[in-house]
Order: structure tokens, then sequence, then C-alpha cells
């Protein structure tokens, strides 16, 4: 029921920000979507979309953070064994 | 798909999978809140992936299935009646209330229509003067934007033939609903990632605080449900009990605040009742008073009745995550997505219907190892 599905933004319509909307393509399906709740959202800008509605943008600087978290962390557990193999 | 298929990949969430057996120390119970995350959690395998000291169990986070018989009697109902265009989003029609559901309403010569957004059922208004329109409100935090804008517009552009039909419910007052409970087993909370894109987190902070719980904002894919599981434990472990942010490529502290103010200029919070779990104080919205004229409920006059659920029925007990579907004998023979007997199993998103299309057999019983993530499964 909270899906909500990330799109490209690729055109935005409409001048007053309760109607503005634009063209959203979700890999291959374009579908016309409110983007009054991200009035910072331009073209070219991936949204994430509930019921008809853009509920955030999405942050590309922050979409690698799992693959990111998952290094450090990895790296740390490694750190951790080696030092307990050193103690020993 | 961008943003999905990489969140997917088999290779990272083995990896996560093994870090998560190196930190776990203890036995530790977590709730993912939400029914999306419920789905994603039982269809990848995600919980056969994680060692046997922790236990998932699933939350009340699935609109469809909390919302009361006594709501759905009134779709119905208002459905029935001639001039009437009822417009629900597809998952509530199903349902079944205390006499039929939705779909037989259909069936039976009503106009009940499918809509895609809230939007689409207000243009179908202004298309049909002549006609009511109404329209199913249901939903958590992340559907009141969608729905706020709806009735706004209705209100802005004079829609008179227009009204919703309310049942809007709120996580928070729910996760302290079970975590107050004398029967509470819960230690971790996974928070509804997109609820937390619209409302932010900063009223979990205070959750976390005076139950002593971390609680881990957490997206829909199998990474990210791995990484706000290692998060999590990780707090378990160290005894911390914070709020954490998994999904920040969606979601930011203090939320769409656009949306948030839509939402309290239309709305307002109200007490509801939660089928399976019974009244929770302030755990929803209604429409504020400057909106009344747009309560289907306050136009079509429908009276209140209460209605019993089925006594064999333990999904209060499922959605509270006391209980596994597993543990309840009428699961699979007298109980399925056909002919459910309660609120888990009459969405895709309950716990119930996700253990019944994806492990029909009890754990003991299978022989067949299931199959483990799968990289770029739809």
């Amino acid at each position: 029921m909270c899906l909500a599905v990330p799109g490209k933004i690729l055109s935005i319509e409409g001048s007053d920000p309760l109607l503005r909307s634009g063209k959203v393509d979700f890999s291959g399906i374009v579908k016309v979507i409110n983007l009054a709740y991200v009035p910072e959202a331009q073209v070219g800008d991936y949204v994430l979309v509930h019921v008809g509605f853009a509920i955030n943008t999405i942050d590309e600087g922050e979409a690698r953070q799992v693959f990111e978290y998952l290094r450090q962390m990895g790296e740390l557990a490694e750190l951790e064994e080696n030092g307990e193999k050193e103690v020993k | 798909m961008k943003f999905i298929d990489e969140y997917r990949e088999g290779e990272a969430a083995q990896r996560y999978a093994r870090m998560i057996h190196r930190l776990a120390k203890r036995e530790w119970t977590i709730m993912e809140v939400c029914g999306g995350q419920t789905h994603s959690i039982v269809k990848f395998g995600i919980d056969e992936l994680l060692p046997k000291q922790i236990t998932l169990v699933h939350g009340p986070g699935c609109p469809v299935c909390v919302t009361p018989l006594e709501l759905i009697e009134k779709a119905i109902e208002i459905a029935s009646r001639p001039g009437v265009i009822f417009c629900s989003f597809g998952d509530m029609l199903r349902v079944p209330g205390n006499s039929k559901d939705l779909l037989s309403v259909k069936a039976e010569g009503g106009d009940v229509r499918i809509v895609y957004s809230p939007l689409d059922a207000l243009r179908l208004a202004r298309e049909n003067p002549e006609r009511q329109v109404v329209f199913f409100a249901v939903g958590f935090e992340t559907t009141a934007p969608a729905n706020a804008m709806a009735v706004f517009q209705a209100h802005q552009q004079q829609v008179k033939n227009f009204s919703i039909l309310v049942s809007h419910v709120l996580v928070p007052p729910a996760m302290e609903a079970i975590l107050s409970s004398a029967s509470n087993r819960v230690q971790g909370f996974l928070a509804a990632g997109h609820v937390c894109t619209v409302m932010g987190y900063e009223e979990y902070e205070p959750i976390a605080k005076k139950y002593h719980v971390p609680i881990v904002v957490t997206g829909f894919e199998p990474l990210d449900i791995l990484q706000g599981i290692y998060m999590c434990i990780r707090q378990l472990e160290e005894g911390r009990a914070e709020v954490e942010n998994q999904y920040r490529r969606a979601v930011q502290r203090p939320g769409n605040t656009v949306a948030q103010n839509l939402i309290q200029k239309v709305f307002r919070v109200v007490h509801r009742k939660w089928r399976g779990v019974g009244q929770i104080n302030h755990s929803g919205l209604g429409l504020q008073d400057l909106f009344a004229d747009f309560d289907a409920e306050r136009r079509f006059g429908v009276a209140d009745q209460t209605f019993e659920e089925s006594p064999e029925c333990i999904s209060g007990l499922v959605l509270q995550g006391v209980k596994k579907p597993f543990e309840c004998s009428a699961f699979g023979s007298r109980c399925t997505p056909e002919h459910p007997l309660g609120a888990t199993m009459v969405s895709s998103e309950g716990a119930c219907a996700a253990y019944y299309r994806y492990r029909r057999i009890r754990p003991e019983e299978s022989s067949i190892p299931r199959q483990k993530v799968e990289a770029h499964e739809a």
C-alpha cells in the first residue's frame, strides 16, 4: 500500500504550485504525476512516486550509501578479526 | 530499473547476511512495521538469511488489513446506492466486510471503480456532475498528501459531488500501543521508509528514548532491509536506543514539510479503530471542520454498527508481533486469501497472506530449500 516507485522527470508544466505536474518515466512507462510536493524537482531528477504524487526527490548522492556502509562495515569487521588474531 | 535493481544484488545481500551473522551475539526480536517490508522479507527469503537468534516479527503497517469491518460495511452501503460512483484502490475491493465485499457490489450492478490516484476520482466527479463520486481514502501517512490534495482541490474548485470515506491511520501511535502492551516482545523496529519520507522521523525520537528501543528508518528493497536489520542489531548489541536512518536517499529528518502543511490543513488527528487490534487513541486522521462537507460518512448518513471478528482469527496477535502466521490452526486451511477470516490474510501485504503466497508449508515440513535472494527478481 505504501509502495512508491522511482521515476525520472521528463517535463514539467503548470504555474499554479498546487497543480504543478509533469511527465515521469518509469523505465519506459510514462505517466503524468503531480509535482506539488517536490517544488525543488527539475527535469532529469528522479522522484519517488506514490498514488500519482511525487513525495520526494531521490538524493543521488545518498543512493550509494547502502554499498558504502557495507564496504566500511566489512573493512571494520576484517580489522577487528585481524586484531583478535594478533592478540592471540 | 534505476534505484531498484541495484538494491537486489545477490552478492551484496550475502555479504550483509554474513556481517549480521558475525555481529549478532544474543537473541533479538525485531519488528518491521510496514506491510511492504513484510512482503519483501517473505518474498526474497530475507528472514532465512539471518542467524537463528534473530527473529523478525511483522507489524501492523498494512492499511488495507487494519481498516475495520465497520468501515468496509459503510463502503459497501454507500457503493450500493444508486447514482454513486465508488472509487477505490484495487486492493480494497476483495476485503470482506460482514456480509460481502466491494467486488460483489460491482457484480450486482454497483458502479465501483478502481483508480490509481485520488485525483482520478476527483476528475470523475468533475466529468459526472449529476453523480456522487466517493473515494475510499485508506492509508498511512504516505497516502495522506494525495488524499489531502484531492479534498483541497475539490474545495477550491467547488466540486460539490465529491467526497471521501476516510480510513487514515498513523504509525507512531500503533508502535507505542505495541511497546506498552504487557505481551510485547519487540526489542527493535525497522520504521516504515515511505511514511518517514512524508513525516520525517523526529516523532520517533521520544519513542526510542521512552521505551529504550532502537528504531531504524528502513527502505523496501532487500539490501535496504538487510542494512536496516544490521543497524538495528548493532544498536541492540551496543545497548543503544536511537533513531537511525538507513533510507537516506528518500528520507530526511524533517520529512516533506510542503506535504505536511497540506495534511494539517485538511486533516486532524482522531481516535481510530484498527481491525484485529481495537481502538488506538489519536491513531488516525479525520477531516477538519472546514472540509467536513467532503466527508462521505456525513454526506450519506451511514449509521455506525459494530461487528464481531471470527473468534478463530489471531490476526490481532500477528499484527502486534506476538504470534506468527504458522501458529494459527486456521492458517492455509479455513483461512486463505480467497476466504480470509481476518485482517492479516485480506491483503497481499498482510503477514498471513505473504506467508500463504510464498511459504505455503510450515518450515519444519519443508524438504526443499527455498530460493534465496535473486538478483533481478521482478
